[in-house]
């Protein structure tokens, strides 16, 4: 367990800011005492200072996962976020999408979105911008990439993508066994 | 460590007629059909029929006519008992011009008849050729007095007399033969009548369809069947009510249908010994037999039937052995930090899902009956909230009754749905630390907590034995111990043969050890807890009572009620064993009386942080588990324990140099009572 670098702290929120926003401070400043991130093995952990400090006694070799895995610094020193980030994400989320219920299914086999699939989606949302993907009924089931903006989505084919799947609830199944 | 649930997926049941599907009426019969017991006759079969009454009516009177002749000639015979030759020949010439027919087999018997008749001719002949020397010498033989053979010629009337009572004689025999033939016909009536009732049937029903015919038949067959069938009852019953004990020689192989049968009569004489039993075999004979009988009807080896027959009386046995062949219900808990249960059962119902609340007893547990989607694929099992668990697994962390903002330690906790839990009750504050020593499961762990949105724990995999030299000052511990799983035939059958001696003993030396980590790992001094949850879905007093009797002797700890209303109370004498009188604040649970899983489950506080120090010899003696009870009493005495409970300690081990074992165990807990 060890502090972020300053380098890959930067990388860190910037990928944050893609999803959520400025809100990425309201995880910092938490009215409920310290929260930070910390770092083994290139995971990225979210958690309070205090289980962080209790976490510190274990052998590093025996410790498996604390508090929430956000994701992982790759290789190439990139930010990848896990599916085990989306209940920090969800409530903060600025871009939201939301899907019918037939789609539902499909983008938890790991699918992208297409037009005729989409329920609804927050305005202005940019190409290109992190959004986290509901049900109709206002379950969180992952998060992807923005393929079209708003006003794209409006005329678009209906067998056209808008939203490229990056996680999604379904790996809780799908690869248990690779999910930190 | 808990088991997988075995997920029912996949297994979809279909509810009520499809949305397409008309509901069709009941089908209705055409009036040629019905089986009404009379039936109106068309013209031409009442003609038929009056031409055929007119004939029976004729044959009738003709045969009225013969019937009373042969009556009165009857009768004849029988008045003039001693009359002559002449009256034979005539009645044997009317027998003879009678034919046999439907009209008099009643009264018929052609072939006996027959016989007799014979028999009257011969001896007729006999008396016509009397002059013979044999016939006379035969006749000698016969003890008849020699006059009356000298004088056989000239004497009709003494040899009629002579046949007469020949003849007399026979008569009876005739009489007495018609009766015996008449039982003996009694007797095998029931086939020949019911041949009769079919040929009358075939002529009545001459008018009848094929078909009918064949109902008729049917149902004739069918009645039959069931007479036998009560016949065969009366027979089983009558051998149930006598068991013979097998002999050796037989070790033939038998159904499984001839095992149940052996076992229920095995055991119903058992129920009722000294009345039911076979002089020369002991109560072990028997009970061999039904030991041997249960291991092949239910599959399990000799060793685990030993030890649950020990455990259960013999009635429940089978009760419990019945029970767990059979699943248990599909279960499932609520995540609290998610969702609430009522939300939750609206979202399953609503999914085409059949549930209910599983008890009084737990506000997150819903029982699940029947579900048109894989119950643990659907999006709000994947949204986390609720979890797939058994009954019996809410059991321990109920009975921990975790607090908020308390460290909390589940040594055993793959694949994470106790230690969820956990954290649920604690709504995600303070620690929570799941460990677990297989690298595999632990991933199960992780996504689990991740999934069910608990934030407040750490996830380790080390060996529990271990954790005290880590970490310490838990306010609580929960320790599922690995086990036998004994308790969960029903998920896992392969215990039912695969568990030995061996194992058993490599499982709660496992236990122990774990315990007194467990224990070691609390702070006795925590203001809110001190607690340790004890729980295996193991049955046996071995894994359990055992396991906790080592604990109490061997750290500063005592039993406190586990606050579940419902479950046995603990064993506090089992066998040879007498464990220590408290125990029976722990619970078990078994599958036939509670519908749950077998479980155990048992709390225990911390009183002293010292560990008490013992002597090494004994505690060697305690390993190879050996209770010995003066190890026990040296040990207590050396024990450097609170004045209070010395005391009682101190008591109770006078009083077993003084009395027997019962006076003993009275003793304690008149003690117990006392300072309690």
């Amino acid at each position: 367990m060890k502090r972020l670098s300053e380098e890959r702290t930067k990388i860190l929120f910037e990928k944050l800011t893609k999803y959520i926003g400025p809100n990425v401070k309201l995880l910092i400043e938490r009215p409920d005492g310290l929260y930070c991130f910390r770092e083994q093995k290139d995971r990225v952990y979210y958690v309070s200072e205090k289980i962080a400090n209790l976490a510190n006694t274990i052998p590093p070799d025996l410790l498996i996962s604390v508090g929430t895995c956000f994701g992982k610094f790759t290789k190439t020193n990139k930010f990848r976020l896990h599916v085990t980030a989306l209940s920090y994400l969800a409530p903060y989320a600025h871009a939201k999408i939301w899907l019918k219920h037939a789609a539902e299914q499909q983008f938890l086999y790991g699918n992208h979105v297409s037009k005729s699939g989409l329920g609804r989606i927050s305005e202005n949302t940019e190409k290109y911008q992190g959004v986290i993907v509901f049900n109709m009924s206002d379950v969180p089931l992952g998060f992807g990439v923005a393929a079209k903006s708003t006003v794209e989505c409006k005329n678009a084919d209906p067998l056209s993508s808008v939203c490229f799947h990056q996680a999604d609830i379904g790996e809780y199944i799908r690869s248990e066994e690779d999910l930190l | 460590m808990g088991r997988k649930a075995a997920f029912n997926e996949g297994i979809i049941q279909k509810k009520g007629p499809g949305r397409k599907a008309k509901k069709q009426k009941d089908p209705v019969f055409p009036n040629a059909l019905k089986d009404t017991g009379v039936k109106t006759l068309s013209r031409r079969q009442k003609l038929r029929a009056k031409k055929r009454l007119k004939k029976q009516l004729e044959r009738g009177a003709s045969q009225k006519l013969k019937e009373d002749k042969i009556t009165s000639e009857k009768r004849k015979v029988k008045n003039d008992l001693d009359s002559n030759l002449g009256n034979h020949t005539k009645t044997n010439s009317v027998q003879k011009q009678n034919g046999f027919s439907d009209e008099n087999k009643s009264w018929l018997k052609p072939k006996k008849r027959k016989a007799s008749i014979e028999s009257k001719k011969k001896l007729a002949v006999k008396e016509i050729n009397d002059s013979d020397g044999e016939e006379r010498n035969l006749e000698k033989s016969n003890s008849e007095s020699s006059d009356s053979e000298d004088n056989a010629d000239d004497g009709h009337v003494q040899v009629g007399s002579l046949n007469d009572l020949s003849d007399d004689s026979e008569c009876d025999n005739d009489e007495f033969d018609g009766s015996q033939e008449e039982n003996e016909e009694s007797g095998s009536d029931k086939s020949e009548s019911e041949d009769d009732d079919e040929e009358d049937g075939n002529e009545s029903d001459e008018d009848l369809l094929p078909i009918e015919r064949k109902n008729k038949k049917l149902k004739k067959e069918l009645a039959e069947d069931k007479k036998l069938a009560a016949e065969e009852l009366a027979l089983n019953i009558a051998s149930q009510e006598k068991f013979q004990f097998p002999s050796n020689e037989e070790d033939k192989i038998i159904s499984l249908q001839e095992v149940q049968q052996r076992m229920r009569e095995v055991i119903t004489v058992l129920a009722d010994f000294s009345k039911l039993r076979d002089k020369e075999h002991s109560r072990r004979e028997y009970l061999d037999i039904l030991k041997q009988d249960l291991c092949t009807y239910y599959s399990y080896n000799e060793f685990l039937m030993e030890k649950f027959m020990q455990l259960f009386p013999l009635s429940e046995l089978v009760e419990f052995l019945e029970a767990s062949e059979v699943q248990r219900p599909l279960t499932i808990r609520t995540n609290s930090l998610k969702t609430r249960r009522r939300d939750l059962a609206q979202a399953l119902i609503n999914r085409g899902v059949n549930l209910d609340p599983v008890g009084k007893w737990s506000k997150v547990g819903l029982v699940i009956y029947s579900s048109q989607v894989p119950i643990g694929a659907t999006p709000e099992y994947l949204a986390g909230h609720y979890i797939i668990q058994g009954a019996s697994s809410l059991l321990p962390v109920m009975a921990l009754a975790p607090q908020e903002n308390e460290r909390i330690l589940d040594m055993s906790a793959a694949p994470g749905g106790k230690a969820s839990h956990i954290a649920a009750v604690m709504k995600n504050t303070g620690v929570l630390f799941a460990n677990d020593i297989n690298r595999d499961r632990i991933k199960a762990v992780v996504g689990n907590f991740h999934r069910l949105g608990v934030v407040n724990s750490v996830i380790t995999c080390m060996d529990g034995r271990k954790y005290p030299q880590t970490l310490k000052d838990f306010d609580r511990v929960l320790l599922d111990a690995p086990c036998t799983g004994t308790g969960v035939a029903s998920k896992d059958p392969s215990v039912k043969t695969s568990k030995d001696e061996q194992d058993i003993q490599r499982c709660y030396n496992l236990q122990r050890q774990l315990l007194l980590a467990a224990i070691d790992c609390v702070n006795a001094k925590s203001t809110t807890g001190g607690y340790i949850v004890y729980s295996t879905c193991s049955i046996l007093p071995e894994e359990n009572e055992w396991v906790i009797d080592y604990a109490l002797k061997k750290r500063n700890v005592k039993l406190v009620s586990t606050e579940l209303d419902f479950g046995t109370e603990g064993f506090v004498n089992y066998r040879q064993h007498r464990f220590h009188p408290t125990m029976k604040l722990s619970r078990r649970f078994y599958p036939h009386t509670h519908n749950m899983d077998g479980f155990f489950v048992a709390k225990l506080k911390k009183w002293s942080n010292t560990i008490p120090q013992l002597n090494d010899d004994l505690d060697e003696i305690e390993a190879d588990d050996i209770d010995s009870p003066e190890g026990e009493e040296e040990e207590e005495v050396a024990d450097p324990s609170p004045p209070k409970k010395k005391k009682l300690k101190i008591n109770k081990s006078i009083s077993k140099k003084q009395g027997g074992e019962s006076d003993n165990k009275k003793q304690k807990e008149k003690i117990l009572k006392i300072n309690g």
